[in-house]
C-alpha cells in the first residue's frame, strides 16, 4: 500500500508492507536510525517519535496510520550542528552513558514539557514512566529535563 | 555534596562534559542494527519450549520452502562447523564438570530457550515467519529448578556428566581457627539469604553482523559486545578460523551491565553461516530472546554465619555458597561466585573465614557476571548479618560496624580469606553517609511512628561496602585458575601536527571512556582534551585489550594510558632537550611547553617537539622517529573501593508498598578523574541494585518455564519507581597505581541492594519480621507481616 508522510519537514512518498510497523519505516525505509528498538512489547520507550506533535511509541503503530501525519524524529533537533537546548540540556547534565534510549527520551521529554507548563520533578518522573534506562538511574535524566525546561538551571558539569 | 558547575579544563579531577555525546543526542551514532550492510542475510533461531527434553526428529524443509528463504540448518547439519564447542574460560577446579555446549544443541536441549535451529532469509521477516515451519519432535524431560532439589540427582541435566554437581570451591586458610572462634563465640548469627536471578537487560539487546571477504578469507564481525579482543580469540578456537582473519569491531553499545562479557553461540553461528554461504549474515536478538538466551545474574542461595565476642566484635564468618550454573557454562559462569568469595567479611577485621561454595546445573540459562558479579552477593550476606548480629546484642546498626572495621592505620590491610586491601578509611565514609541522611533526626522520626502506632513506618537501612576491582593481577587469575590474563594495553601517540591520538584496549559502552582518557592524557601533556582522539573497540586498530568488565577499564586500562603518556613526555623530553642544547634534568614541562628550570622564556612546545619526532631531521642520535608509546599494563594488586550507603523507607504494614524516600551515597573510588561521571555511575548502579531489592526476579515456574521473558512481567524500575540521590565521597587513593584510582563502575549496586533491605527489615522488626526474600514486592511484605502477627498471636496464647 502507499503512504504519504513528512517526517523531520521532509514529504515522503512509499510503497510499503501493510503490517510494517512505524518505527521500521523511519528505521529500514528512511535510514533514520536514531529512532531505536528496545523491545517489543512496548515497554521500553526507545523508539519514541512525535507523530503530529505528540510523543509516540512508534513501535506500536503501523506505517500505515501514519499516512498524512508530520513526524519529527531525533535527527531533526539539532540544526546546523547547534544542539536542540533539551539536547544540550542532556549534554550538560550527563543525562545518557550508553545513550541507547536517549533519542526515545529526549522525544518523550519534549511533549512532557510542551504539556506541564509548571513541570515539577514529579511530573517528569511520572511522565517518564513509559521509558527505560539501564544506565542512569534517571537522576541526571530528571535533571536534565528540569533544566530543558527552563528551570532549575544547575548543570553538574559546565560547559567546555 | 554533588558536583557544582566548575569550569572544566579537562584537567583530571573536573567535571569536563562528555566528548561521547553530540552522536548519542542526534541519533548518528550507529549502533550494531543500524550499519547498513549490503546484501546481508537475516537469520532467526528457533529455540526450545522445553526445559529438559529429548530431540527425537527436527525436520527443516517447510522452512526451507517458505519464501524468502536461503537456508536452514539444524545441529547437526553445523557439527562440523565448531572445532571446538563455546568457550568456558574460568575452569576454577580441577574436577570442574563442563558440560558440552555447542551452538546449537544435537540431541538434547537443557533449557527453554535452546537453539535447535536456524533459518537464514533475506529479510529478517521472512528468517522469523520461516521458523513456524520447522517441524521438532521434542521428548519432554523433567525440570530441574530448584538448586537443593538439583544437588540430590534425581533428574541430571547433563547425562553424560552423571551429577548436576558442577564443582565445590573452598577457601578455608585456617579451619582450626574458625571452629575455636566459633566454639568460643558469646553470639552467633546464622543466616539464609536468596540471591534471586537477575536478568540484566541492557536496553540494545545482542546484535551481531558478520561480513565475509570469501576470496581473502577474513570477516568481520560487527557485536554489541563488551569484548571485541576476547572475542575474537574464542571465535577464532570455536570455528578453526585462524585468528588473524577476524576482525571484531564493538561500534557503540548499548549498554552491557556485564551482559555482554560473553562469547555466545548466535555469534559463532553467524560468522559459521557467513563462511558457509559466503554472504553477510546478521542476527538481532529480541527481547524476549535476551531473557531467555542471554546470561542471567546471581541465583544464589547463601548460609553465612558470624561468630562474635560479647561485645560484637566478629572472630569469625563461615559462609556457604549453593550457586545456580544453568545449563551450560558461559564465558566465566563458574568464576562468578569467586569474585566474591574473598570479601564476605566485607570491610570488617575479621581474622578467621571459611568459604565454600558449590556450583550446580539446573535447567535454565545459564548465569554469568551481572554488574557487581560475586560482590553484590558478597554484600548482600555480610551487610544484613551484621544487622542481625546489631539486633541480638541490641546494638544501633551503625555502632557494630564501627566496632568492626578495619581500623584506618591497619592498611595495607592483609584479611584472613587472603588479599591485600590497598588502602581504606571506613570511619569518615559512614560519619560522612549518616549526616547526609539526618541518620538521628530519622532514627526519631521512626520511634515516633512507632509510638504513634502508625501503618507506615520508617526503616533505614545501612550498607558499609568494599568490593575489589581493577581486575586482575595476571599471576592471581591464574592462581584462580582463569585461562587468560588482566593487563589492559595502550597507546599514546602525538602526530605530526601535534594532535593526539590514544588506542585502548578497554572497550567502553557507556562509561566514558573517550572522555576520560582525554583528560588523563590533556592533563599530563598539557594539551586541550578536544586534541585528543580515542581509538577502542576495534581489533584492527587496537590489536590488544582486555576490554571491559569488573570496573577495570580506569585502574587498569587508564593506568596504561597515564604510563604510555609518561613514556611520550620521556621521549619528548629528550628529544627537547637535544634541540634546546639543554640537560633533560633541566627541562619541566609546564602547560603543554618544556621549560629551561628558571628560565621559562626558553621552551619548546609538545607540539613542535611532535613534528620533530615526526620530520626526524634532527633526533638524538640512534633516536628512533616518531612520538609514540605503548604499554601493557599488568596490575600488581586489584583495588578496594569502599564507602557507606543509606537507604531511608516507608514500609505500610497494612498494604505491603515500600517507598523508598530517601537515598544517600558516599563512596570513596580513590582520586577521582571526572567526578560528574563517577555520580553517574553511582546512580545507575545504585538504581539496579534498588531494582535487585524491590523490583526485578527472573521467575522460573516448576516445569522450567521463564515467567518473566518481556518486560512487562521483569520489572526494570523507570524513572517512577525510584527518588533522586544524595550523594558524597571521602577520597582515599589506592597505593597500587600512580594515578590513586580504583573504579567505581558497580559500586553502586553493590552497595545497594543491602542497603535497602536493611531499611524494610528495620521497619518491620518491631512487627516481629526478621526475614523476607527479595524482591520485597508488597506481596511478599504482606506476607512476612501476616506471618509475624499470627506467629505473635500464638505466642501470647
Ligand atoms: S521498542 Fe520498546 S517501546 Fe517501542
Ligand atoms: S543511557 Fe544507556 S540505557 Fe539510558
Amino acid at each position: 500500500m502507499r503512504v504519504s508522510t513528512t517526517v523531520n519537514g521532509r514529504s515522503y512518498e512509499h510503497e510499503i508492507e501493510p503490517r510494517l510497523l512505524l518505527v521500521y519505516y523511519l528505521r529500514d525505509v528512511l535510514g533514520l536510525t536514531g529512532t531505536k528498538v528496545g523491545c517489543d512489547t512496548s515497554s521500553c520507550g526507545a523508539c519514541t517519535v512525535l507523530v503530529d506533535g505528540e510523543s509516540v511509541k512508534s513501535c506500536t503503530m503501523l506505517a500505515a496510520q501514519a499516512d498524512g501525519c508530520a513526524m519529527t524524529t531525533i535527527e531533526a533537533l539539532a540544526v546546523d550542528g547547534a544542539l536542540d537546548p533539551l539536547q544540550e540540556a542532556f549534554h550538560d547534565n550527563h543525562a545518557l552513558q550508553c545513550g541507547f534510549c536517549t533519542s526515545g527520551m529526549v522525544m518523550a521529554a519534549m511533549s512532557i514539557i510542551r504539556e506541564h507548563p509548571g513541570l515539577t520533578e514529579a511530573d517528569v518522573r511520572e511522565g517518564l514512566e513509559g521509558n527505560l534506562c539501564r544506565c542512569t538511574g534517571y537522576h541526571n535524566i530528571v535533571k536534565a529535563v528540569l533544566a530543558g525546561a527552563g528551570r532549575q538551571a544547575h548543570p553538574v558539569g559546565a560547559a567546555r | 555534596m554533588t558536583v557544582t558547575g566548575v569550569p572544566a579544563d579537562g584537567r583530571i579531577g573536573t567535571p569536563l562534559l562528555r566528548k561521547e555525546d553530540p552522536p548519542l543526542l542526534t541519533g548518528e551514532a550507529r549502533f550494531v542494527e543500524d550499519l547498513v550492510v549490503p546484501g546481508a542475510l537475516h537469520a532467526a533461531v528457533l529455540r526450545s519450549p522445553h526445559a529438559n527434553a529429548r530431540i527425537r526428529s527436527l525436520d527443516i524443509s517447510g522452512a526451507l520452502a517458505s519464501p524468502g528463504v536461503v537456508a536452514a540448518f539444524t545441529g547437526a547439519d553445523l557439527r562440523e562447523e565448531w572445532a571446538q564447542p563455546l568457550p568456558c574460560a574460568w575452569p576454577v577446579t580441577a574436577d570442574i564438570k563442563i558440560p558440552e555446549h555447542l551452538p546449537l544443541a544435537v540431541e538434547h536441549v537443557s533449557y527453554g530457550g535452546d537453539a535447535v535451529a536456524v533459518v537464514v532469509g533475506e529479510s529478517r521477516e521472512a528468517a522469523v515467519d520461516a521458523l513456524d515451519a520447522v517441524v521438532v519432535d521434542y521428548e519432554p524431560l523433567p525440570a530441574v529448578v530448584d538448586l537443593q532439589e538439583a544437588l540430590t540427582d534425581r533428574v541430571v541435566v547433563h547425562e553424560s556428566l552423571g551429577s548436576n554437581r558442577c564443582y565445590t570451591w573452598s577457601l578455608i586458610p585456617d579451619p582450626a581457627a574458625v571452629d575455636s572462634a566459633f566454639a568460643e563465640a558469646a553470639h552467633v548469627v546464622k543466616e539464609r539469604y536468596v540471591q534471586q536471578r537477575l536478568i540484566p537487560n541492557a536496553m540494545e539487546t545482542r546484535g551481531v553482523c558478520v561480513v565475509p571477504q570469501p576470496f581473502g578469507g577474513d570477516y568481520t564481525i560487527y557485536s554489541a559486545t563488551q569484548i571485541p579482543h576476547i572475542l575474537k580469540v574464542m571465535l577464532g578456537i570455536v570455528t578453526g578460523i585462524p585468528e588473524q582473519k577476524l576482525r571484531v569491531v564493538a561500534p557503540w553499545v548499548g549498554g552491557g551491565f556485564g551482559s555482554k562479557l560473553n562469547v555466545y553461540a548466535e555469534e559463532a553461528l553467524c560468522l559459521a553461516l557467513a563462511r558457509r554461504l559466503k554472504r553477510p549474515v546478521r542476527w538481532t536478538e529480541e527481547r524476549i530472546e535476551n531473557a531467555q538466551a542471554t546470561i542471567q545474574g546471581r541465583g544464589m542461595i547463601q548460609e553465612i554465619e558470624l561468630a562474635a565476642d560479647r561485645d560484637g566484635r566478629v572472630r569469625a564468618v563461615r559462609v556457604n555458597l549453593l550457586a545456580d550454573m544453568g545449563a551450560y557454562l558461559q564465558l566465566v559462569t563458574p568464576g562468578i561466585p569467586l569474585l566474591g568469595a574473598f570479601l564476605y567479611h566485607g570491610v570488617y577485621d575479621i581474622p578467621a573465614y571459611a568459604f565454600t561454595c558449590t556450583g550446580v546445573f539446573t535447567t535454565k540459562t545459564a548465569t554469568d557476571a551481572d554488574r557487581g558479579a560475586g560482590r553484590p552477593e558478597a554484600t548482600y550476606a555480610i551487610e544484613p548479618a551484621m544487622d542481625a548480629l546489631a539486633h541480638q546484642l541490641g546494638l544501633d546498626p551503625a555502632e557494630v560496624r564501627r566496632r568492626n572495621f578495619i581500623a584506618t592505620e591497619k592498611f595495607p590491610y592483609s584479611s584472613a580469606a587472603g588479599l591485600v586491601f590497598d588502602s581504606g578509611d571506613y570511619g569518615p565514609a559512614l560519619d560522612q553517609a549518616l549526616e547526609l541522611a539526618a541518620y538521628e533526626a530519622t532514627r526519631k522520626e521512626q520511634q515516633d511512628r512507632r509510638n504513634a502506632g502508625a501503618n507506615k513506618r520508617i526503616g533505614i537501612g545501612l550498607s558499609c561496602y568494599v568490593e575489589m576491582c581493577g581486575l586482575a593481577p595476571s599471576r592471581v587469575l591464574a592462581s584462580l585458575n582463569y585461562s587468560a590474563g588482566g593487563w589492559e594495553a595502550a597507546t599514546v601517540r602525538l602526530m605530526a601536527t601535534g594532535k593526539v591520538q590514544v588506542v585502548t584496549g578497554s572497550t567502553p559502552h557507556g562509561q566514558g571512556h573517550e572522555t576520560c582518557w582525554s583528560q588523563i592524557v590533556a592533563d599530563r601533556l598539557g594539551v586541550d582534551p578536544d586534541d585528543v582522539d580515542v581509538v577502542s573497540g576495534d581489533t584492527a586498530l587496537s590489536p590488544a585489550g582486555m576490554d571491559t568488565y569488573g570496573s577495570r577499564s580506569l585502574s587498569v586500562g587508564g593506568v596504561a594510558v597515564w604510563q604510555a603518556t609518561e613514556k611520550v613526555i620521556a621521549k619528548a623530553r629528550a628529544i627537547a632537550a637535544h634541540q634546546m642544547e639543554a640537560s633533560e634534568e633541566d627541562l619541566e614541562l609546564v602547560g603543554g611547553s618544556f621549560q629551561v628550570k628558571g628560565t621559562p622564556s626558553r621552551s619548546m612546545a609538545i607540539q613542535a617537539v611532535a613534528f620533530e619526532a615526526f620530520t626526524a631531521h634532527n633526533l638524538p642520535d640512534g633516536m628512533e622517529p616518531g612520538l609514540e608509546a605503548q604499554v601493557t599494563y599488568d596490575p600488581p594488586n586489584f583495588t578496594f573501593p569502599f564507602g557507606t550507603h543509606v537507604a531511608v523507607v516507608e514500609v505500610d504494614s497494612e498494604t505491603g508498598d515500600v517507598d523508598l524516600v530517601r537515598y544517600v551515597a558516599v563512596d570513596d573510588c580513590g582520586n577521582q578523574v571526572n567526578p560528574m561521571i563517577v555520580e553517574g555511575q553511582v546512580h545507575g548502579g545504585v538504581v539496579q541494585g534498588i531494582a535487585q531489592a524491590l523490583y526485578e526476579e527472573a521467575v522460573y515456574d516448576q516445569d522450567g518455564n521463564l515467567r518473566t521473558s518481556t518486560l512487562t512481567d521483569y520489572l526494570v524500575p523507570s524513572a517512577a519507581e525510584v527518588p533522586s540521590f544524595t550523594l558524597g565521597h571521602t577520597v582515599t587513593p589506592s597505593p597500587t597505581n600512580p594515578m590513586g584510582v580504583k573504579g567505581v563502575g558497580e559500586a553502586g549496586t553493590i552497595a545497594s541492594t543491602p542497603a535497602v533491605m536493611n531499611a524494610v527489615l528495620d521497619a518491620l522488626a518491631p512487627l516481629g519480621v526478621t526475614a523476607l526474600d527479595m524482591p520485597a514486592s508488597p506481596q511478599r511484605v504482606w506476607e512476612a507481616v501476616e506471618r509475624a502477627k499470627k506467629a505473635a498471636e500464638g505466642e501470647e496464647r
